[in-house]
């Protein structure tokens, strides 16, 4: 195997999109992966592509309606957005939501119950409201990341599966390439999009990128009729029916893990999934019959604050650091767009992202996981430290 | 707890509930080797819980869960009553079971098992998720023994989806423990062990066998056995390959085979064919668990690792029966299934500190290589490439090869057109996850259990691999489809409810961008709790 002008480490959404990205300037690229493309978190999540908050948001919302033509493959995108609520404390906050987005210049319609159910006619008589985005929306993560990988191999990009980063080499102050199990691969740039394993691949250069892992869960059911708008959540829950109809949803208690640079070896659902029906039963009534046909679980990077790191550090200078802690499917199609412009430009021509770098963490105390109880933690540790 | 150490409340920590029920020893499985494992146990004087998920309500049967049914069942299955009736007087074990005190439990699924390990700190001990009809709840065990048997390979020809084309495990299941079985008159698929013993229960049993079929020139049984079932007018036909069932609304009429020498058709009546080729064992329990799986080709397929049939990768759970590998594809019969149940409880016991002697590890069975007896079908109907191999989601063996998205979707983008499963083979060996995302095979409601292992064989055929070099498509809870309403947990914790939250709880992380840093962050990290709904 040989090296490339540009190597990504990690085939994951971020990692594949930012491929894509430099391939389509013309760069040589060549991802490289511990396992197979989109295996961890991208593959597994939500699909949802309504994020108001990121400086990334416009770029986002240009870019989706545009994926399925620009990679050549169907990513399942479909727009808009139907978020409602079966509390009054629930639509509070949902209207909320809606005056950021209109903020931002997007529109956002106010529903009443019976609106709801037009456009969701799986919800019942419990709901209390709603807000409909007309931007946004979701897509298929699974077909998207490989739609991605294939995109990027018809624009002569390679890539590597089962082929894990062991090492960051650097010659000179300058990185100068990977080390893998089947060699040293050069390389004249270097993007670290490993997700969980970014952190220890990025210690031994001197670069401190706090990350901690954690797992998130969802559960599937059975296909039921298409609903005039398949992005519905709400109740606590994230999540879509998909194009095939069936409902996928996630939220609820998250665990702390501990991820080496093969792992994680398992990705166990936990009786959380229990508490995942209640809840798409109680959002979704006249689907409460469905059968729960699946559940998965995702391990996703977590920055102190929670928000990404999208960064080329002064030094080495050809290293460009890439992690979305753990919201990265939506945002990708911007990310890979922000990550080719840090690499060829040295700048993000479309967004201010001078908050999102690593030098935020200069602060952050050696022992941050074990002060924010960001650690594996036993029921025993627990319950001490609720009663304490 | 250091007085540095934080606490998130957010996290799963904690919020774990007690079980609804507790046992020393919870079984699974209540035939042979299962109802054995639990009468010994209980004879030791351990607390032991017995569950048995027939009967099985008819909605998943239809979904051919647990076995391949095949809608050859009839309206009996419907009468819950006399199907417990039917149960307890076709399987004695169960009676002398309750007679021991075991907790036996008829008609309750088990959707789920948890043990404490890498990913899971948070359980503070092993589950289990229990259903019936109505409910979910959990129950908490020291040790674990799986004796969830083995269950048929499917093989798809055409009209393979309507009533009437059942495996040879489901069919002995309609005919024993149901006494449910609808049809008169069969043909059999194979003509190993597994085909041989289904045909000498349908003939003493007053039913037709016209013929067993394989695609192989050799008889795989002994040739004693063929003149056997030649003397009782059962034709043996060889070299031969199902190529469509007709039939109508009541199930299939017919079969036509296809010569694969020299190409001639024919059709033989019959209203039932048994797909008698290969059991695999029932790993996906051990797989939720997380325990130790690889490929055993004289077991059938996918086996839990183990040094003895007795003990798995995993400490507190045990294996009694088929689901430690049915040996040829076969099983291991009712006798070495016992002896099986027997040597369970004795390790389980050892390992809870009784005074217990381990029995002598058990024999293998026959060293009949069944993975390359489901290889040598997969190959030959190979040749029958527009047949639909998964079912529920309407997946051709073409479609799988060309890596096609489903219809749903539109005609595929040229870009899509150049892509197939040669194409993803550059990139690395065939993955069965990765082909289920892009095609759908095996997502469906019956939860892949009547294409899983001939997908992978599919793939295997396509990909000039070895059957054992196609990775085991991962086993996901629940592992048997229940309503959302049934599994809910109605009842959960005020803790849960109470710090729920969409996502992870971070404060700030869903703070909009120019907020960062101004006096309106605070005000935001306010509004948005509760996550993003990004």
């Amino acid at each position: 195997m040989r090296g490339a002008s540009v190597i990504v480490i990690g085939a994951g959404v971020t990692g594949l999109s930012s491929a894509w990205w430099l391939a389509r300037s013309g760069a040589d690229v060549l991802v490289i992966d511990k396992g197979i493309v989109g295996w961890e978190a991208s593959g597994r999540n939500g699909g949802g592509a309504s994020h108001y908050h990121s400086p990334l948001f416009h770029e986002e919302q240009r870019l989706w309606p545009q994926m399925d033509e620009l990679l050549g493959y169907t990513t399942e995108y479909r727009r808009e957005r139907v978020i409602f609520a079966t509390t009054e404390h629930h639509l509070d906050n949902y209207r909320r939501m809606a005056e950021i987005c209109r903020g931002l210049g997007y529109q956002v319609d106010d529903l009443d119950p019976a609106q709801v159910r037009s456009f969701v006619p799986l919800a019942g008589d419990n709901v209390t409201g709603g807000i409909h985005l007309r931007f946004g929306g979701q897509a298929n993560p699974q077909r998207t990341v490989q739609a991605y990988a294939w995109a990027l191999q018809d624009l002569g990009g390679r890539i590597a599966q089962h082929t894990p980063a062991l090492r960051i080499l650097t010659e000179g102050g300058r990185v100068s390439g990977v080390e893998t199990p089947h060699g040293v691969l050069s390389c004249d740039h270097l993007v670290v999009a490993a997700g969980p394993q970014a952190q220890a691949l990025l210690a031994p250069i001197g670069l401190r990128l706090p990350l901690a892992p954690s797992r998130a869960e969802m559960i599937v059911t059975e296909p039921a009729p298409l609903m005039p708008v398949g992005g519905a959540d709400g109740n606590g829950l994230y999540g879509r029916q998909t194009l095939r109809g069936n409902l996928a949803y996630g939220g609820g208690p998250h665990e702390w893990l501990e991820v080496d640079a093969l792992g994680p070896y398992r990705r166990p659902s936990t009786p959380v999934l229990r508490n995942l029906a209640k809840r798409v039963a109680e959002l979704l009534p006249r689907g409460a019959h469905l059968r729960v046909i699946r559940s998965w679980a995702g391990v996703v990077e977590n920055t102190p604050d929670g928000r990404p790191v999208l960064d080329r550090p002064a030094d080495p200078g050809n290293l460009t650091v890439a992690t979305m802690s753990g919201v990265g499917f939506g945002l990708s199609p911007a990310t890979g767009h922000a990550v080719r412009d840090l690499v060829v430009d040295g700048k993000c021509s479309f967004a201010d992202l001078g908050k999102l770098t690593l030098a935020r963490f200069k602060e952050t105390p050696p022992d941050w996981r074990e002060r924010q109880g960001w650690l594996p933690t036993t029921h025993e540790e627990a319950l001490a430290a609720m009663a304490g | 707890m250091s007085a540095q150490r934080g606490f998130d409340r957010i996290s799963q920590a904690g919020k774990v509930p007690p079980p609804d029920e507790q046992v020393q020893i919870l079984v699974v499985g209540g035939g042979a080797a299962g109802a054995s494992a639990a009468i010994a146990a209980a004879k030791a004087g351990a607390s032991v819980m017995l569950v048995d998920e027939n009967p099985v309500s008819p909605g998943l049967m239809g979904l051919d869960t647990p076995l391949y049914f095949g809608g050859r069942y009839s309206n009996a299955v419907q009468a819950q009553g006399r199907m417990v009736e039917q149960i307890l007087a076709s399987n004695p074990l169960l009676e002398a079971a309750f007679e021991a005190g075991v907790d036996v439990r008829l008609g309750v699924y088990v959707w789920g098992a948890f043990t404490p390990g890498w990913g899971l700190a948070s359980l503070p001990s092993a589950i289990a998720g229990l259903a019936d009809e109505e409910r979910a709840w959990t129950v908490g065990f020291e040790r674990l023994i799986l004796a969830t048997g083995a269950r048929d390979v499917a093989f798809a020809f055409r009209g393979w989806d309507q009533p009437g084309v059942m495996g040879a495990r489901a069919f002995q299941a309609l005919m024993g423990r149901y006494d449910a079985f609808s049809g008169r008159r069969l043909v059999i698929l194979g003509t190993g062990e597994l085909a041989i013993q289904t045909a000498r229960t349908a003939l003493a049993s007053g039913l037709e066998v016209a013929a067993l079929i394989d695609v192989s020139e050799a008889f795989q049984g002994p040739s004693s056995a063929a003149a056997e079932l030649r003397a009782a007018d059962v034709e043996i036909l060889l070299g031969q390959i199902p190529i469509g069932a007709s039939g109508g609304l009541e199930g299939i009429e017919g079969l036509t085979v296809r010569d694969l020498a020299a190409g001639a058709t024919r059709a033989i009546a019959c209203d039932t064919v048994v797909e008698a080729i290969s059991l695999t064992p029932v790993v996906e329990l051990l797989d939720v668990l997380g325990g130790a799986i690889a490929p055993a080709p004289l077991l059938g397929g996918h086996a839990p690792v183990s040094p003895d049939g007795t003990a798995t990768s995993l400490a507190n759970v045990f294996l009694a029966g088929d689901v430690a590998g049915a040996p040829g594809g076969v099983g291991m019969g009712e006798d070495a299934a016992r002896a099986s149940g027997h040597r369970a409880a004795q390790a389980v016991l050892a390992s809870l500190g009784h005074d217990v002697a381990l029995g002598a590890v058990l024999t293998p069975g026959p060293g009949f290589d069944a993975l390359a007896y489901q290889m040598t079908w997969a190959r030959a109907l190979m040749a029958e490439p527009d047949v639909i191999i998964c079912q529920c989601e309407e997946v051709t063996r073409a479609d799988l090869v060309a890596v096609k998205p489903p219809t749903y979707l539109g005609p595929p983008s040229p870009a899509q057109a150049r892509r197939d499963l040669a194409s993803l083979l550059e990139d690395g060996p065939p993955n069965q996850d990765q082909i289920k995302r892009l095609t759908r095979a095996c997502m469906g409601p019956c939860q892949a259990r009547r294409c899983r292992e001939q997908v992978a064989l599919t793939l295997a055929c396509a990909s000039n691999a070895a059957p054992s070099d196609v990775p085991l498509a991962g086993y996901r809870a629940p592992v048997r489809a229940l309503p959302l309403k049934v599994l809910a947990a109605w009842d959960e914790s005020p803790e849960i409810a109470r710090y729920w939250d969409v996502w992870m709880g971070i404060p700030g992380q869903w703070t909009p961008y120019d907020d960062i840093g101004t006096e309106r962050e605070a005000l935001s990290a306010g509004i948005l709790g509760e996550g993003g709904h990004a």
